[in-house]
Order: structure tokens, then sequence, then C-alpha cells
């Protein structure tokens, strides 16, 4: 096979255009490698080229989305590489975003493997990491050579068409994507022989990594919970009769927002259970037991709680993806905030 | 979700029937819910009763949002 020919994407300041006063710049094409493309085209050594090298404003590609995604499209395209490069990204979000969104369309529109790197905490590592394969680089871009030799490497093995091999194998932050492989010999022997390499002292390597968990500053303390608004949040299923919102009894998409203004309690007449993980005809006989409702408005109409705020937010548990989870939380939140809200109780099942 | 509205400054009370879960993934502040089946009730209890640990559990948990907390802690359920 000849030279695997590379079209390498970048932003406009990476271009050399400019900086943050150019970050609308429109999409644009040179010939050959440029700026980084320079070490990336030396890391590739002789099997590979960068054929051309089609930047965009920063600003201008998440600002315009399809519009400028396709015209960045059209410009690839034009040069019919094996494989596709974006970035490096580093720390930038919206240069990273970009580079995801470039990476996928191309694999997903024109069919043509693509790559891109950034740092690990970037915003747009959580967005694009299951759709396309990101080398994960240090913040700062002092590290540019040894993160070019790193996606020559990848690139030149997708441009052959070869496949994606393992996080470990390729270099990329894992996908999360889980591959089923069969084993030779059956689990409870490997986990016995992982156990006793432990014990032993022996170094060990465990098939499923225990997710790694960052500490967490918990919020302020409430001052005064008596002249607090509280909001009530549920991933327990518990809705309003009919599930206006159609939240999915598992891996649910989406929560449900509705209103309590009126209510001292949550009847079985009005409210429902939907969670599809639990046997919940406990709570569909007063969904209090797990949206406590008429507690907190004996509460409130004590004095001993400043207000319960009136739109409670449900959603269901069973079977949640982490991210999911975690925008579920994010969204309900900032509403909350919005809205004026101070503090949660949240009941799960 | 906990997670994500603490981080946006809403301290934030959990109920969770198996705390051992919300204290692995980092949740601050713990209570324990009665039940999966029903986590603040009791269907052994008569009505009021029932009502009455609903209204206790309820209040503990307002008191842990306004206490100090600094880590994962399952906070018990006092009044």
């Amino acid at each position: 096979m000849g030279r695997i020919r590379m079209v390498h994407y970048l932003n406009q300041f990476f271009a050399g255009v400019g900086g943050e006063k150019h970050a609308d710049l429109p999409p644009a094409i040179r010939l050959g490698p440029v700026g980084p493309g320079l070490p990336l085209q030396e890391a590739l050594k002789g099997e590979g080229e960068i054929v051309a090298t089609v930047y965009c404003g920063d600003d201008c590609v998440n600002a315009n989305g399809d519009e400028v995604i396709r015209a960045i499209l059209e410009l690839v395209a034009r040069h019919r590489p094996n494989v596709v490069v974006a970035g490096p990204a580093f720390a930038s979000g919206r240069y990273g975003v970009a580079c995801g969104a470039v990476a996928q369309a191309v694999e997903a529109r024109l069919g043509i493997p693509a790559l891109t790197a950034m740092s690990p905490d970037n915003p747009a590592v959580e967005l694009y990491r299951r759709l396309v394969p990101i080398i994960p680089t240090e913040s700062s871009p002092a590290t540019m050579k040894e993160i070019v030799v790193a996606m020559a490497r990848l690139a030149l093995k997708r441009g052959r068409g070869e496949p994606l091999g393992s996080p470990e194998e390729d270099c990329y932050i894992p996908r999360g994507i889980r591959k089923n492989v069969v084993e030779a010999r059956p689990a409870a022997e490997r986990v016995v022989e992982l156990l006793l390499a432990k014990l032993q002292g022996e170094p060990y390597r465990t098939e499923i990594p225990f997710p790694q968990v960052e500490l967490l500053t918990p919020a302020v303390p409430l001052a005064d919970v008596r002249i607090a608004t509280i909001a009530l949040v549920t991933s327990g299923g518990v809705v309003p009769k009919g599930n206006p919102d159609r939240i999915e009894a598992r891996r649910a998409s989406r929560w449900s927002r509705f209103s309590i203004a009126d209510l001292d309690d949550l009847t079985a007449e009005d409210f429902e259970c939907v969670h599809g993980g639990f046997d919940h005809d406990l709570v569909a006989e007063d969904p209090d037991r797990a949206l406590p409702v008429d507690a907190l408005r004996e509460l409130e109409r004590e004095g001993k709680v400043g207000r319960l705020y009136e739109y409670c937010y449900a959603t269901v548990g069973a079977g949640a993806p982490i991210d999911r989870a975690r925008r579920f939380g994010r969204e309900i939140g900032e509403e909350l905030l919005a809205a004026g809200v101070q503090a949660v109780i949240l009941t799960a099942t | 979700m906990t997670r994500e509205l603490e981080r946006l400054g809403l301290p934030t009370v959990i109920f969770s029937a198996i705390p051992a879960i919300p204290l692995a993934f980092g949740a601050p502040r713990i209570m324990a819910a009665k039940a999966i089946r029903h986590p603040l009730g009791d269907p052994g209890l008569p009505r009021d009763r029932e009502r009455r640990l609903r209204r206790a559990m309820v209040e503990a948990a307002l008191g842990v949002l306004q206490a100090p907390c600094d880590r994962p802690t399952l906070f018990p359920i006092t009044s």
C-alpha cells in the first residue's frame, strides 16, 4: 500500500491565523501540513502524508453546528484521505468539541476513520469518547512531540484499514464499550488466581475496574432550614398517573417535572410508580413512601422548613448509565437553582 | 445525580435502602431508607404510625441539611 493520505483538522489558533479575535473564522483549507501538522507529518516517517489541513474558528463550529460541519466535510472529502486527524485540542473546551464533532462526522458521514487528541478532562471527552478514539494529552501544548507520535501511530493503523484495538494497545481514552470475549478458562478459576496473586502481594490485573470516584467537596450546609426552600427529587419513578413525560421503566432517557402545588400528599389515584427495577406495589399504594410530600407539607405548615418547592422531579434509576445520571443531576440542579431552591431531599430505591 | 446537585451547591440528602452504594459512589449526605419497596414508610405499621415514621425520617434529613459534612457520611436517623 502506498503512503497513507491524511487530512488534518485544526482551529484558527493552531492554524496560525490568530487567537480569540478569529474564533469565528469560517472553514478554510491549505495544502500540506500546518502548525502542529509539521511534527505530525514528521512522526509519520514517510509512511503517510498530510495532504491537506482544514481549519476553522472554534466559535464558528460551535455556533453554527451542522452547516459548518458539512462545509468542513466537503473540504475533507475533496482530498480523499484514508484517515482524518483532528487536534490535539489539549484543554481547550471549544476546540475539543470541534475536534470531536469533526472526527465523528467524518467517520459517520464520510465513512473515513478519524481520531482526535485532547486532555482527559476536556469536557468534550465525555461527549465524544464513545464515538471516536481520543488520545489523551497533558493539559498544556508543551508535550506536542510525544502526542504526535501516538497520533501518527494510530492514524497509520486506521488509515491502512486495520480495526481499532483496545485502549491499551492503541493509547486512547477507554470508550466504556464492553466487548464480549470468550475466555479459555472459567471465571471461577480466573478470579481465584487473581485473589491468590493479590493475597501474595504479586501483581494482578482486575478484569472489571471499580469506577474511580473523585473527591467532591460537599455543598455548604443550609444556615437555617426553617427559611429554606427544599425540593423533592426521586429516582424511584413516582410520576403523575399516565406517566405524561413517558419515563422509561429502565435506562430512562429523561426525567419528569410535575407540580405538587396544592397537594398535601400523593395518592394512588393521581400518581403511579413506573420503576422497572423493583416490586413497586407498596409505593403504588402510597406514593408518599417514595416521595414524602405529606411529611414535608406537614413540616412546612409547622414552620420546620421554609417551603416545599412546588415541583417534584422524578426519573427511574434502574440501569442508569452513570454519565446519564450525572446529566440528569446537572439539568435538574440548574433548574432548581434558577428557581431559588436551596436544598434537595432525594429518594432512591 | 446527588453528586451533581451537590456540585452545583445544593446540599442534598439521599435516602437509600442500600447505603453502601451511595457511600461507594461518594454521595456526601446519606441516610438509610427503610427498605427498597418502601423507602420512607413501613406497611407493617398502622397508617398514622407510618406517617409519623416518615415525618421523623424527613425531619432528620432537614437537620442533616444544616449539619457540616466533608465526606460521604451515613447520617443516623435521630430525632
